[in-house]
């Protein structure tokens, strides 16, 4: 996977929603060529969003038949979507309440994720534990997730809630810094995300603070390294197969 | 306790900064009492750490449990895991879609249908074709899904006895399991780890001769669960063994997230496939099986139940496939041809291959098809950025599958919420205080499976 291009903007919640500051030149100037068909404002969104892929194959330059070597993909801007969400999402955000909390709010696939900020998590946890018409009873645990391109926001944790009172699903999502990533433990809340926490930890970096025991669940325990992060190799080596060198499956080349 | 370093394993009778480390091996319990007795270390109140390791008949795989013991009552028990983790979820992220099937049904080995069912269902939300599968899927989804429900309980039933000692109910118990991967065996090709279910469907169809078999099955698993019956509802030991141990109430349950046949045998008949129903759930007739005694016995009951409904389902998957019209018509894979993998496999002359009708088809009548074939099997589908969380009733409990997308035709991030992990949190919950001889048939009833736990 290659870098941005450019010089990426200040995190990717500016570039979403927001006029291009510098107001570049129309779409038509654009590298892409012939975009003057876009309405002016999504091209030039789109343009100054950093690129994410180059091409298709993962190969640069002369071996690459495939067509799509000049292939630019940008980065989507992030989700936030726009009251009414639709069915009983509205009631459960109004419940929730905590706006300040909550920095968006996505509505996608009849799935609702709610972004919190990181110091105020236990906070909204806790209501969405408690109060009685939320009551998400069980809390399914921590899942970590790695975006190196989310300069800023590395790190995501996801906690998935169910309510087996009222029968509903939500997310909750945090996302840290690589610098900085410390995030509030929930194991006062809900004590289940104990181990999920501490393999989150293992895996991704992500220190939860407050935790009883945050110590490697799945890997020795002097390991070295989080594995499950973009940067970490997958390991294996070169199998050889009738005189031909195959590497090891992170370094094959692969439609993107 | 404090962090300084133990003595090194060589030595067999070390002064440790905590204590006397003794290495046992091989010596007879009594030997090592008697030495113990002498240099005058057994006193009341005295604690030993000892390790039941991650080999072990007894712990279900490689776990590994730091019990400390004050005489037999279990004061601590910290367990450890990782002993089997092998990268299932990073693997997954450097294959297509469809190849992270193989690799997430190898998770929990005992009910891999499960495992697969789960990721195909996040797959498909993410894809948006979740009402386009076509119905004799779902309903294949359904019975694979139940004869694995029936495996992977007796999976834990069986070893239940065997590890208190009674191995008759062991071999009783995988006669009627054997069976069961017979019919696995006889539709997908393997006993376990099948990589049957895939994103859009079920890989194959039905073979020849399934439904009969099945039928055959279901008369032979209603007279072998009543000899299980028969031989552990009541039997003294076990249920000596068994009632009253690993108490874990309902508001336990809450706080540690644990969910199935534990949950239920607190007396709440939470079950995912009456409250969030999938694959067509709802259509079925079945019970939900619930105890309110909190303890090993009742989830081996709940289990034993669960086993009856499940051959019930069973059955109504059965009368529905033979109401349904021939093969040609009824698609096992969704009609996309984008996403749907395109052929069939079928046995010829020179052995395994697509069948020679869809050969035909790419070869000589349709180049959009012959397109679509090559691009999905060198490229595969890609499937649109975002995230999505399927949550499904296991045997074990609920398993769930986070999967995020970036648009390409690899997984993001995969990861399996598992029952088991979540489970095995709730062993000091329920054992601390008891007898260390409790602990066995507590983690029985919990029934972990490592692959599961460690992915």
């Amino acid at each position: 996977m290659s870098g941005p291009e450019k010089p990426p903007k200040a995190g990717p919640e500016e570039t979403q929603g927001s006029e291009a500051p510098q107001g570049p030149k129309p779409p038509a100037d654009g590298p892409a060529g012939a975009d003057g068909n876009l309405p002016a404002r999504l091209g030039e969104e789109r343009l100054n969003a950093p690129v994410v892929r180059r091409g298709m194959f993962g190969v640069q330059g002369t071996p690459d038949t495939s067509g799509y070597g000049l292939l630019r993909v940008h980065k989507a801007p992030p989700l936030d979507s726009p009251r009414p969400y639709g069915s009983w999402f509205d009631e459960v955000a109004d419940a929730l309440g905590l706006a300040d909390a909550i920095e968006r709010v996505v509505v996608d696939r009849g799935e609702i994720t709610f972004h919190v900020r990181r110091e105020r998590l236990p906070e909204v946890a806790a209501k969405l534990r408690d109060d009685p018409a939320l009551r998400f009873e069980l809390c399914s645990g921590v899942s970590g997730v790695h975006y190196p391109e989310e300069v800023g926001r590395e790190l995501h944790a996801v906690y998935h809630m169910l309510s087996i009172t009222h029968n509903r699903r939500v997310r909750v999502e945090v996302g840290v810094p690589d610098a900085d990533p410390h995030v509030p433990s929930l194991t006062g809340v809900y004590p289940t995300c104990n181990w999920h926490e501490r393999e989150t930890w293992d895996f991704f970096g992500i220190v939860f603070d407050g935790h009883p025991g945050l110590t490697r669940i799945e890997m020795p325990d002097d390991w070295k390294g989080h594995p499950q992060r973009k940067d970490y190799p997958l390991g294996g080596i070169p199998v050889e197969y009738r005189g031909a060198k195959i590497p090891a499956p992170d370094e094959r080349r692969h439609y993107q | 306790m404090s962090s300084m370093p133990h003595a090194a394993a060589g030595a067999s009778d070390a002064e440790a900064s905590e204590g006397r480390v003794y290495t046992v091996s091989g010596e007879d319990w009594d030997e090592i009492v008697a030495a113990a007795n002498e240099a005058g270390d057994f006193e009341s109140g005295e604690r030993i750490v000892i390790n039941m390791g991650p080999q072990h008949p007894s712990t279900h795989g490689v776990l590994r449990l730091v019990l400390t013991l004050e005489g037999e009552t279990v004061v601590e028990v910290r367990p450890a895991i990782g002993y089997l983790h092998t990268g299932i979820e990073k693997n997954m992220e450097y294959r297509t879609w469809t190849q992270g099937v193989t690799f997430c049904t190898r998770a929990d080995y005992l009910m891999p249908i499960f495992n697969e069912t789960a990721y195909c269902l996040a797959v498909e939300r993410l894809l948006g074709i979740e009402d386009r599968i076509p119905e004799r899927a779902q309903i294949i989804r359904v019975l694979m899904m139940e004869l694995n429900r029936i495996s992977s309980h007796l999976g834990g039933i069986a070893p239940m006895g065997l590890e208190l000692g009674a191995t008759t109910i062991y071999t009783q118990g995988a006669r009627l399991r054997e069976r069961t991967l017979d019919v696995l065996e006889l539709i997908t090709g393997l006993r376990m780890n099948h990589a049957f279910i895939r994103p859009g469907g079920v890989a194959q169809d039905l073979p020849p001769g399934a439904l009969e078999a099945i039928r055959v099955f279901d008369d032979t698993a209603v007279q072998l669960m009543r000899e299980l019956h028969t031989l552990i509802d009541a039997n003294p030991i076990f249920v000596g063994r068994n009632k009253g141990i690993a108490y874990l109430d309902l508001e336990g349950c809450m706080a540690l997230g644990v969910t199935g046949p534990l949950l239920r045998g607190t007396g709440l008949p939470w079950d995912l496939r009456k409250s969030q129903p999938y694959c067509g759930y709802e259509t079925y007739d079945f019970d939900v099986p619930v105890r309110d005694t909190c303890d090993a016995y009742g989830r081996y009951l709940i289990r034993m139940d669960e086993i009856e409904e499940s051959l019930k389902i069973i059955r109504q998957c059965g009368d529905r496939l033979a109401a349904r019209g021939s093969v040609d018509s009824d698609p096992v894979m969704v009609q996309d041809a984008k996403i749907g993998w395109p052929a069939q496999l079928s046995l010829g002359p020179d052995g395994l291959g697509p069948s020679p009708q869809h050969i035909a088809h790419i070869m000589g009548q349709s180049m959009e098809a012959l397109i679509h074939h090559f691009k999905l099997i060198t490229e595969g589908f890609r499937v649109p950025a975002g995230q999505a969380y399927a949550a499904i009733e296991s045997p074990k409990g609920e398993l769930g599958a986070h999967v995020v997308s970036d648009g390409g035709t690899r997984p993001y991030r995969v990861h399996l919420r598992d029952p088991s992990f979540t489970h095995l949190q709730s062993i000091a919950a329920m054992c601390e205080g008891g007898f260390v001889a409790d602990l066995i048939p507590a983690i029985a009833s919990i029934d972990p499976v490592m692959g599961g736990v460690d992915r």
